[in-house]
């Protein structure tokens, strides 16, 4: 039987690792998959080669899936997300004049004081005519998200009380040094080298935002999972050995010396190691500092697409483009993520199956057993750094009580 | 109808605006990749940007569309699934276009389908460039090797040519690649007795 091929798309980032593993090291091969990988800059880029078949499949940050299956800025194209490629890794770091204007410290310190900081900062530079200026990797992105989540929680009104701007990831480090942006919200290694550069501190981990937010999916156009589902399974079954491959401490740095590699991240392999060991190095010089599930890939059944992860980047989207609330959109972002995909991929193997597709995000403080179909299933905390709990039923009501 | 084109290569913008502009397509504004994308693109206000595919400043340019839409100027991306073909076609070529919403489609389908084949022109070009470049420096290396193998071993030039290509076809090499052992060797060993 000769192999099935999926092309992938992706964006340099720690965050490729799954598809780029299972490549490397022979997970795809043992479900008769063969991947082959195709690297570009920008996710418009990634995206545009999923929608007219130049790639199979995609390393998507996971609003732009939702965006593009509800047709925001072009025509609609349904997409499939069978499988999470992993939960956070991204942070917030500040220009150097920014840092020390904020006060930061050599330890990661409190988001809400951190940004009663940054309000103050804000509030001079607006005052100033000359707004404070943030990078995100696209507008469609997590890091966006969380970003203008923290932000309006902290009391700073992205938009107004600063500017948003786009950079892509490998752009990033170099639009902090040239002085365009003051900030910037991206995935290693591109924190950890703006760092090394000398140009920029790491001021807050995404983890401290949503301790348990949705980052990069794999994405997939829909008539590719209808027409291919066993196809389809043997990858994800590939991706999720790959996964557990790649948590597994003594496997790091075999797996930050293949990402290194000019194909993949052509990236220091030293920043790299340090994302994928939650070992962050805030300040250029200092000892890195150990921040546990910085990057959380595996555990916990964190490659599951809970439905209420796309709820929760849905509810965002309305928030942040100022869109009217809709069933149907909410229902058309949910069916996007496919949970029933991912469990009939993995039946009868050893990997945990929760019963439910759908779930309270951010309800849980503590670790908690969780109903599972299959494995035994626990759940960490994933709070949102304000407290607040989202609840898939009732998205308009949370909107309601956003500031 | 102003068109504005964004390109990483000045050649293939080039190559672009006159294929444009000898279709009476005149309008046109070629944006300097050095300068501010978004200033630029904003203060000469286009209803169709070209851009090619894989360009790094892709998502800045979405997200500059998205806020101005927000700021009541309509701009979408052409390439819809209704024209599934041209789009193909316009992907695979490497271009990505972006026009002002409501123009009529029946006037940008030739824009695009022009910037297709100018692309498509372009890679040809490359191609030929690339080559016609190995061939000359094939021809130089071996010409080195001809000249190391008549000083060395004292034979005129047929002789040394004739050597190169005997050990080539012996070696199942290119000749040129038998040349470029020579010269290497040369450097580093041309010094010994």
């Amino acid at each position: 039987m000769s192999a099935e091929i999926f092309r992938i798309g992706f964006v340099p980032l720690v965050d490729a690792a799954l598809p780029i593993l299972a490549h490397e090291l022979g997970f795809a091969a043992a479900e008769g998959v063969a991947i082959e990988l195709v690297r570009d800059v920008t996710w418009a880029t990634v995206r545009d080669r999923l929608l007219y078949g130049h790639t199979d499949a995609a390393h998507l940050v996971a609003p732009l899936a939702i965006a593009t299956a509800l047709g925001r800025d072009r025509p609609a194209v349904p997409l499939t997300v069978p499988f999470v490629l992993g939960l956070n890794g991204n942070a917030i770091t500040f220009s150097t004049a920014l840092g020390e204007a904020c006060g930061l410290g050599d330890a990661l310190s409190d988001p809400v004081a951190i940004g009663a900081a940054l309000k103050a900062v804000a509030a001079a530079r607006r005052a100033a005519g000359r707004p404070l200026r943030l990078g995100v990797v696209h507008r469609y992105s997590s890091h966006n998200y969380m970003l203008r989540y923290w932000l309006s929680g902290v009391g700073i009104r992205p938009d107004e009380d600063v500017a948003i701007t786009v950079t892509s990831p490998p752009f990033a480090a170099d639009a902090l040094a040239a002085g365009e942006v003051d900030g910037i919200c991206v995935g290693e290694p591109w924190n950890s080298i703006a760092v090394d550069r000398g140009v920029g501190r790491i001021a807050l981990a995404t983890a401290q935002i949503w301790r348990r937010g949705v980052e990069k999916v794999l994405a997939l156009r829909a008539e590719t999972a209808t027409a291919r589902p066993e196809a389809v399974a043997g990858l994800i079954r590939a991706l999720h050995a790959a996964a557990e491959h790649f948590v597994r401490p003594e496997t790091a740095v075999e797996s930050a010396t293949l990402l290194a590699r000019r194909e993949y991240l052509d990236a220091p392999v030293d920043a790299i190691l340090r994302a994928i060991t939650d070992r962050i190095r805030l300040v250029p010089g200092g000892a890195p500092i150990h921040y546990p599930d910085f990057m959380f890939q595996h555990r916990e059944a964190a490659n599951f697409p809970w439905r209420s992860q796309a709820a929760w980047l849905y509810s965002q989207m309305v928030r942040w483009d100022a869109l009217s609330f809709s069933e149907k959109d909410a229902a058309t972002a949910q069916s996007v993520f496919r949970p029933d995909l991912y469990r009939a991929a993995l039946a009868g193997s050893a990997a945990p199956l929760p019963n439910a597709s759908s779930k309270l995000e951010g309800a849980l403080s503590e670790p908690i057993g969780a109903g599972s179909t299959q494995g035994r299933l626990m759940l960490g905390s994933d709070r949102f750094f304000d407290g607040r709990a989202f609840d898939p039923d009732d998205i308009a009501g949370y909107l309601a009580q956003l500031p | 109808m102003r068109i504005a084109i964004i390109d990483t290569s000045t050649t293939r913008a080039a190559i672009i605006s006159e294929g444009l502009r000898d279709a009476g397509l005149t309008d046109l504004v070629v944006i300097d990749p050095a300068g501010p994308l978004v200033a630029q693109i904003e203060a000469c206000a286009p209803e169709v940007v070209l851009i090619n595919l894989e360009n790094p400043s892709r998502d800045v340019l979405e997200d500059f569309f998205a806020v101005s839409r927000a700021l009541d100027r309509p701009i979408a991306m052409f390439v819809d699934q209704s024209d599934a073909q041209a789009t193909m076609a316009a992907v695979d070529a490497g271009v990505s276009a972006y026009v002002v919403d409501g123009l009529a489609r029946q006037r940008i389908k030739p824009v695009l389908d022009l910037a297709v084949r100018r692309f498509q022109a372009f890679s040809r070009l490359q191609a030929e460039l690339a080559e016609a470049k190995s061939a000359l420096a094939d021809r130089q290396t071996i010409d080195r090797a001809k000249a190391i193998l008549m000083k060395r071993r004292g034979l005129d030039e047929p002789a040394a040519y004739a050597l190169l290509r005997g050990h080539a076809m012996k070696s199942n090499r290119r000749i040129a690649e038998v040349a470029e052992a020579i010269v290497t060797s040369e450097a580093l060993l041309g010094d010994l007795p």
